[in-house]
């Protein structure tokens, strides 16, 4: 399936190459390169692209281009997905995928990549298993290993690949057992000009890190699953005793996972927790626009609303902006015309605004659209759908864990069209 | 060693020198440079050579590191080979590890010095750790060396009957990597495919359906009978195998089963009926369910149902795959199911959504109901890049109908004003075709898109005209306002789209707009000479039908135009220019042709018709590469129609007893393997298959039965009228049923059922390898059976000799032993007893079927295993949870418990819906044995070790009618799990079997005295258990 696979850089550089069939010259890139030339930014470059002999998938993350050579026929989203867990599985190793970290760490992306595929074809995907045949790279694994000469190469073999739950290592032992959920929520919308919401959807993830002795067996139950429209699970949940009980139970992954993303019914108003007044206005005989936004809090169920963010694409024609926030930061970079502010808490007693001018380009005409705003906020401890875990119990080891529940709703794609 | 080290070094430095100045005069001197590069590169490439010769492991694994590190980039490490490859037996694993990683990346340059490599993979292969033949078969089949093929089969053909299915995963991979190496053992290889194509394990099912895919996607023959297997075993196969399944079942069922369409459109046309069912079986089922016109293939039903849970799959591929098989598959009232998923796709990452977002465009075409409700789900978000934002708009074109217009052009207008030019165009085309498609909005688009003519970017303007002369066209009744105003526009629009659109609606409507056109023709054939090609040639057609029409004012400057376009530089420009010349202007020469010119140019032209880019998308199948790009990739696979009349379903009915022997002879012949470690292994066989196919078997036999049973009525007069067939079954077939392995729960149809039952019944009459005189009795099948495990046996004795063999059981006791009663289980009933096969889940289990049965009038829901109260060490693998069991049905399933060969019962929940009861399993001691088989001479020696404290003994009273040594051999068998030694002497009588957890030999001995006695002796390790058998062997001959 995925003969090879080219690691490129934002500049163009091919910085990584690895085969796991026949070798594929790195000649075959330069058609990449001349889609990239054509779209003008990196993200417009197309994920599928048709060569003469060969179909490079790409996916564009960290400023990196991952890009797979292919020969026949199959799946696009198969490889892409793939290209996917390929970049997940290097953040987990090594905190972040960048250039640097992949090329400093070049022996152990290499084993890797070795184990995840073979002869193209996923061989192991799941990183508590990699993570047992290559052990990632830490501070005080490095030092130690070059005074005593060890590995990084497990000596054990991969035994999880052979089990019924090959998600989970074998021989787990903690001292303190615990098991933490978060149960984050986002919030997509897009409210227009006048304040009304066009659409908007809550999606949610509940993501744990467990870290228990044995084999634990966990059910997790809910208050109201019913708000739950459509899930997907890690595959250590049963489906079944999902679809009868509404009841997750599973045998959790060692460390970190995601366990479940629902999408809340559509049938649910979402309560949007911000709202966002602005007067834009560029006119059209002069070469200044005023530029004014506040933002204030809606629908917050009492909680406050922090890590508020608010970044808006400005039209080509606007040179600068001279601005004052009546709290927080902001910056106007002049080439890419992004503006970020970066407000903090929203007191509600005083709301944050942002006032000001813009100096446009002389002799252009005005823009016909005004920038759409993009809002970021957390909200701790609400699940903005109202959703509650009921209750962790656990089975099959006789300790008493530490469980604990967090819950956060954050923006997602949240848009305000001005 | 480090001195050899130094001089090897030293060596090397006055090498590089003599190398350069040998080389020198040949390069041309100007290229000091490259020449430098290139002695540096050498004595770098020297000083690894020399690290990787060192003693050292860690200079070594620098050295290595250091190699890694260039391939990666690229470089070229091939000169090393030698000083690499020598370190592939190295005892270091991570060195191991690079030296592998080394080999495959260059072992196809340098064949003759890879082969040096191979016999250290010949050697892991037969390693006792799966896990190191495995890496070894990987390694080795990656290795693209053509002379090593046929070294490469043998050792494929050798893993695909390996005992751990990890290895037999590694080997499905070698199949694809050995055929691209060198095709023509392709017939071997279908060979290797088909058998594990049979195997059960969910490790193998993914890779082994890619090697069929990759070798022989055509032989769809060799699918039939592992098809309801793929069904039952999907859910637990690993993502991407299930990806690669879907993908075939998809393909599969297209020829196999017949469309499920056919009746959305002939609903209620019942006359039509004898044409889609021809078969005399279906014609009487018809009879029967009048009502009823299509009755999907239960097997067809099976794959849909179980691919639906995987819409859940956090793998967008997986829930891809499922979408396109629902949509190639499933019944259009049933395919709406999967948009919900497909929404939930567009969450993703970019690239998700441009491939998911483009199937989805290419479904809203043809089915626009099913994503209907997501249309906000499409809404364009001022972030996203312009290639997702396209094709939303696409998507919110199709689903636009009357209902939802109003919203999606209130939409629409701020897409128009996007800073995202080329959206904004793209935008205005997608109101024109929603203005074409829905006649109510027309006017309204058109006005709103006259507007837009006064915009002020040119790309949107352009865009607009081209529009609205599509617009125009289509219904040109009253808009000469509309074309007056374009008109003007001329002046100032350069695009040339733009203009030429101009130039053709003021040609085409030059009648209603009978002063402007002439004036228009005279500004551009001013500026004809600067115009672009596009516009010249509407210039000239413009011209041509004034001239036509109007010719008094036009005809001088049409003339014009027509020797300018005569001298133009492209040759189109002047084909038309004399082709409209010889066409208008009359002269002598002047063809028949002239007379219709008016007609031929003013003519009625058929609108345009505003067409989906997707429309043509659609004859490949979703999900595909080839649908992506919309052309057919390299080995795409074309979907095939639906079949007239389906192929004979009774193709994929599985050979029970075939398959079952199979596999016994499987584990049988590679058993000698000694489980070293603890490892999970073998316990990967499936363990919902048993369960789910007897839940599927009962739901979707039923109907297939029912014809089956007026077929076989005669026979079966004992069923009774009116239980259903499968309860009917079921009860008839209790006591034999039981006696049959759980494999043979696979089967639906009853005539397997049939020979299953006299197969079982063969079994049943006690038969062991060496009773020449049972085999007179038995039925020729079962003879067969046993001649093959005779042969089985005999050639692992030659082989082996010393080691002794986990046989097949020769006898299936067929006591149940009572778990749940019914009353106190309010109305579910639990038996169990031992099936004597070797456990599935665990080399260490003993396999325990239990037989659940619903006396309720209520149906029982989520039938599970709840708490489990073990002992230390014992473990204890559940059966998968029983959704539901209607009332009067009765299932069996599987489980395996590791009693760790003690008699100590196992307690644990059987838990409903509702509620939850304590039961145990209590195994007699002879269960917890596995019989085995070995010669007199293996037993004596074996005996001869296991004296003293290991031996028992007692001495008997048989009663004079077990004197015989058949009735000897029966009562023992039924028992305890034992195997028959062959014996010399006819009083003595020897029988032989491990025990299932430690593998411990346990040896009977029964030898007959005088005065109806016998001494009965017992040598084994475990005393304990020893002596329990002992005291439960006792009464078995002394009764009468």
């Amino acid at each position: 399936m995925i003969h090879s696979l080219f690691l490129i850089n934002a500049s163009g550089d091919i910085f990584l190459e690895k085969h796991w069939k026949s070798v594929v010259s790195r000649s075959v890139c330069d058609y990449f390169f001349e889609a990239q030339e054509r779209a003008s930014e990196a993200e417009n470059v197309p994920p599928v692209i048709s060569t003469p002999h060969h179909y490079l998938l790409s996916v564009y993350r960290h400023k990196i281009f991952f890009v797979a050579v292919i020969q026949t026929e199959v799946p696009p989203l198969f490889v892409i997905e793939f290209l996917h867990r390929v970049v997940d599985t290097f953040q987990d190793y090594f905190g972040v995928c960048s250039e640097v970290m992949i090329k400093d760490n070049v022996v152990v992306v290499y084993e890797v990549l070795e184990e995840m595929l073979d002869n193209g074809f996923p061989l192991a995907t799941e990183s508590n298993i990699l993570k047992e045949l290559i052990k990632p790279p830490t501070i005080l694994r490095t030092v130690v290993n070059t005074i005593t000469g060890s590995t990084n190469v497990g000596d054990q073999l991969p035994t999880g690949q052979l089990s019924v739950v090959p998600w989970r290592r074998t021989g787990v032992k903690y001292t303190n057992n615990e098991a933490y959920f978060d149960v984050i929520e986002e919030i997509d919308a897009i409210i227009d000009k006048s304040g009304s919401t066009i659409t908007a959807e809550i999606q949610g993830v509940i993501d744990a890190c467990v870290k228990l002795t044995g084999m634990p067996d966990l059910t997790l139950s809910f208050m109201n699953p019913r708000l739950l429209d459509d899930v997907s699970f890690h595959p250590c949940v049963r489906f079944k005793r999902w679809e009868s009980e509404r009841i997750l139970s599973f045998i959790p992954p060692d460390g970190n996972f995601r366990l479940l993303s629902y999408h809340v019914s559509a049938q649910n108003l979402v309560a949007i927790p911000v709202y966002v007044k602005h007067n834009i206005n560029f006119r059209d005989s002069s070469s200044l626009g005023r530029f004014e936004i506040t933002v204030g809090p809606k629908q917050t169920m009492g909680k406050t609303v922090e890590g508020v963010m608010v970044t808006s694409q400005m039209p080509k024609g606007v040179l600068n902006m001279s601005l004052t926030p009546s709290q927080g930061t902001h910056i106007f970079d002049p080439v890419t015309k992004l503006l970020t502010w970066d407000v903090g808490k929203i007191n509600p007693q005083k709301l944050p605004s942002l006032k000001g001018s813009m100096n446009l380009q002389a002799g252009t005409s005005k823009p016909d659209e005004n920038p759409t705003i993009n809002l970021q906020f957390k909200i701790q401890q609400l699940a903005i759908s109202g959703l509650k875990v009921n209750r962790l119990d656990m089975y099959g080891e006789k300790y008493k864990p530490f469980k604990g529940i967090k819950y956060m709703t954050k923006a997602g794609k949240f848009q305000v069209r001005t | 060693m480090s001195g050899n080290g130094i001089g090897y070094g030293e060596q090397g430095g006055e090498v590089a020198p003599e190398l350069a100045q040998e080389a020198a005069p040949t390069t041309a001197p100007s290229v000091p440079a490259a020449f430098g590069l290139f002695s540096s590169d050498t004595k770098k490439n020297e000083d690894l050579k020399q690290m990787l010769e060192s003693s050292k492991d860690s200079a070594k694994l620098d050295a290595m590191k250091r190699i890694v590190g260039m391939i990666a980039k690229g470089k070229n490490a091939s000169e090393l080979f030698p000083a690499v490859v020598k370190n592939v037996a190295s005892k270091n694993i991570e060195i191991k590890k690079l030296v592998y990683v080394y080999l495959m990346r260059y072992a196809e340059e340098q064949q003759d010095l890879a082969l040096l490599s191979i016999s250290t993979f010949q050697r892991a292969l037969k390693d006792p750790n799966q896990l190191i033949r495995a890496s070894a078969l990987r390694v080795l089949s990656s290795i693209r060396v053509p002379i090593i093929v046929p070294i490469m089969m043998l050792a494929i053909k050798e893993a695909s009957s390996d005992l751990s299915p990890y290895v037999r995963k590694n080997a499905a991979h070698a199949i694809q990597k050995l055929y691209s190496l060198d095709p023509e053992q392709k017939e071997m290889l279908i060979e290797v495919i088909e058998k594990l194509l049979r195997d059960r394990s969910t490790l193998v099912a993914g890779s082994v359906v890619m090697a069929f895919e990759e070798v022989c996607p055509d032989r769809i023959d060799l699918i039939h009978k592992n098809y309801r297997k793929l069904c039952n075993l999907l859910v637990d196969v690993e993502e991407w195998g299930q990806v690669v399944i879907i993908h075939m079942l998809t393909r599969y069922a297209r020829t196999q089963f017949v469309s499920p369409w056919k009746t959305d459109e002939d609903v209620g046309d019942e006359y039509n009926e004898n044409n889609f069912y021809e078969s005399d079986e279906e014609q009487k089922e018809k009879d029967r369910k009048v009502k009823k016109t299509y009755t999907m293939d239960p097997d067809h039903r099976l794959l849909l149902r179980n691919t639906k849970p995987l819409l859940q799959s956090r793998n967008a591929a997986v829930v891809m795959a499922v979408a396109q098989l629902y949509w190639h598959l499933a019944p259009k009232s049933e395919a709406g199911i999967i948009s919900k998923s497909l929404v939930r796709l567009l969450r993703s990452n970019r690239e998700v959504q441009y491939i998911v977002l483009q199937n989805i465009a290419t479904m809203s075409i043809q089915r626009k109901g099913m994503f209907e409700p997501y249309l906000k789900s499409f809404y364009v978000r001022s972030t996203d890049p312009t290639m997702i934002k396209t094709l939303k708009l696409e998507i919110m074109t199709n689903l636009a109908n009357e209902a939802n217009i109003s919203t999606l052009l209130r939409e629409f207008q701020t897409y128009v004003k996007s800073q995202d030019k080329q959206f904004a165009a793209a935008t205005i085309q997608a109101i024109g075709r929603c203005a074409t498609n829905i006649s109510e909005v027309t006017d309204t688009c058109l006005n709103g898109l006259v507007c837009l003519l006064s915009n002020r970017d040119e790309i949107v303007v352009a865009e607009s005209v081209v529009v609205i002369k599509k617009l125009l066209q289509t219904q040109p009744a009253h808009h000469g306002e509309i074309i007056k105003h374009m008109a003007k526009l001329l002046d100032n629009i350069t695009v040339p789209v733009a203009r030429a659109s101009i130039l053709w609606l003021i040609g085409e409507y030059c009648e209603r707009v009978p002063k402007i056109a002439p004036d228009v023709l005279r500004k551009t054939a001013k500026s004809f000479t600067n115009e672009d090609d596009l516009v010249k040639l509407q210039i000239l057609n413009l011209g041509a039908k004034l001239y036509l029409t109007n010719s008094k004012q036009t005809k001088l400057l049409t003339q014009y135009v027509l020797n300018l376009g005569k001298y133009d530089q492209s040759y189109d420009i002047r084909d038309r220019t004399r082709f409209i010349r010889q066409l208008i202007v009359p002269n002598e020469k002047s063809g028949a042709l002239s007379k219709y010119a008016k007609k031929i140019f003013l003519a009625q032209k058929p609108a345009p018709l505003l067409e989906s880019p997707f429309k043509d998308r659609d004859h490949f199948q979703l999900g595909t590469l080839s649908h992506t790009l919309n052309s057919r990739a390299t080995g795409y696979l074309e979907l095939s129609d639906w079949p007239e009349v389906a192929p004979d379903p009774a193709v994929r009915n599985v050979e029970v007893a075939e398959s079952a022997k199979e596999w016994t002879a499987i584990l049988s012949k590679t058993k000698k393997e000694k489980p070293t470690e603890k490892f999970y292994s073998e316990s990967e066989e499936e363990e919902e298959d048993s369960a789910s196919t007897s839940a599927t078997e009962s739901e979707s036999g039923s109907e297939s039965e029912k014809e089956r049973k007026e077929e076989s009525s005669s026979n079966e007069s004992s069923e009774s009228s009116s239980s259903t067939g499968v309860s009917s079954d079921s009860e008839s077939e209790e006591s034999t049923e039981k006696k049959t392995s759980g494999a043979a729960e696979e089967s639906d149809s009853e005539d397997i059922k049939k020979k299953a039952k006299e197969i079982s019944k063969s079994r049943s009459t006690f038969s062991s390898s060496d009773t020449e005189s049972s085999s007179s009795e038995e039925s020729s099948s079962n003879s067969k059976s046993e001649s093959d495990s005779n042969n089985d046996s005999d050639t692992e004795k030659s082989r082996n000799a010393t080691s002794s063999k986990v046989t097949t059981q020769v006898f299936v006791p067929t006591k149940m032993h009572e778990m749940l009663h019914r009353m106190t289980g309010k109305g579910l009933s639990a038996h169990y007893q031992f099936s004597r096969q070797p456990c599935i889940f665990g080399d260490r289990m003993v396999s325990v079927q239990v037989t659940l049965t619903n006396t309720s009038d209520q149906k029982i829901e989520n039938i599970h295993i709840g708490e489990k109260k073990l002992p230390p060490g014992m473990r204890m693998h559940e059966f998968n949870p029983i959704e539901c069991l209607e009332p009067e049905r009765s299932v069996t399933v599987s489980m395996g418990i590791d009693f760790c060969d003690s008699t100590q019962t196992a307690s644990f929940q059987l838990c409903t819906k509702d509620d939850h009861f304590n039961v145990n399993i209590q195994p007699p001691v002879g269960e917890l044995l596995l019989p085995v088989t070995m010669s007199e001479k293996d037993f004596k020696k074996e005996q001869g070790m296991l004296t003293g404290m290991n031996e028992t003994s007692a001495t008997i009273d048989v009663a004079p009618q077990n004197s015989t040594s058949r009735v000897i051999t029966e009562r023992l068998m039924k028992a305890a799990n034992l195997g028959v030694v062959p014996s010399g002497q006819d009083k003595i009588h020897r029988f032989a079997a491990k025990t299932v957890h430690s593998g411990s030999l346990m040896l009977v001995t029964v030898e007959l005295k005088e005065s109806s006695t016998a001494q009965l002796i017992i040598n084994t390790e475990k005393t304990v258990i020893g002596s329990v058998l002992l005291r439960e062997l006792k009464p078995v001959l002394s009764q009468g």
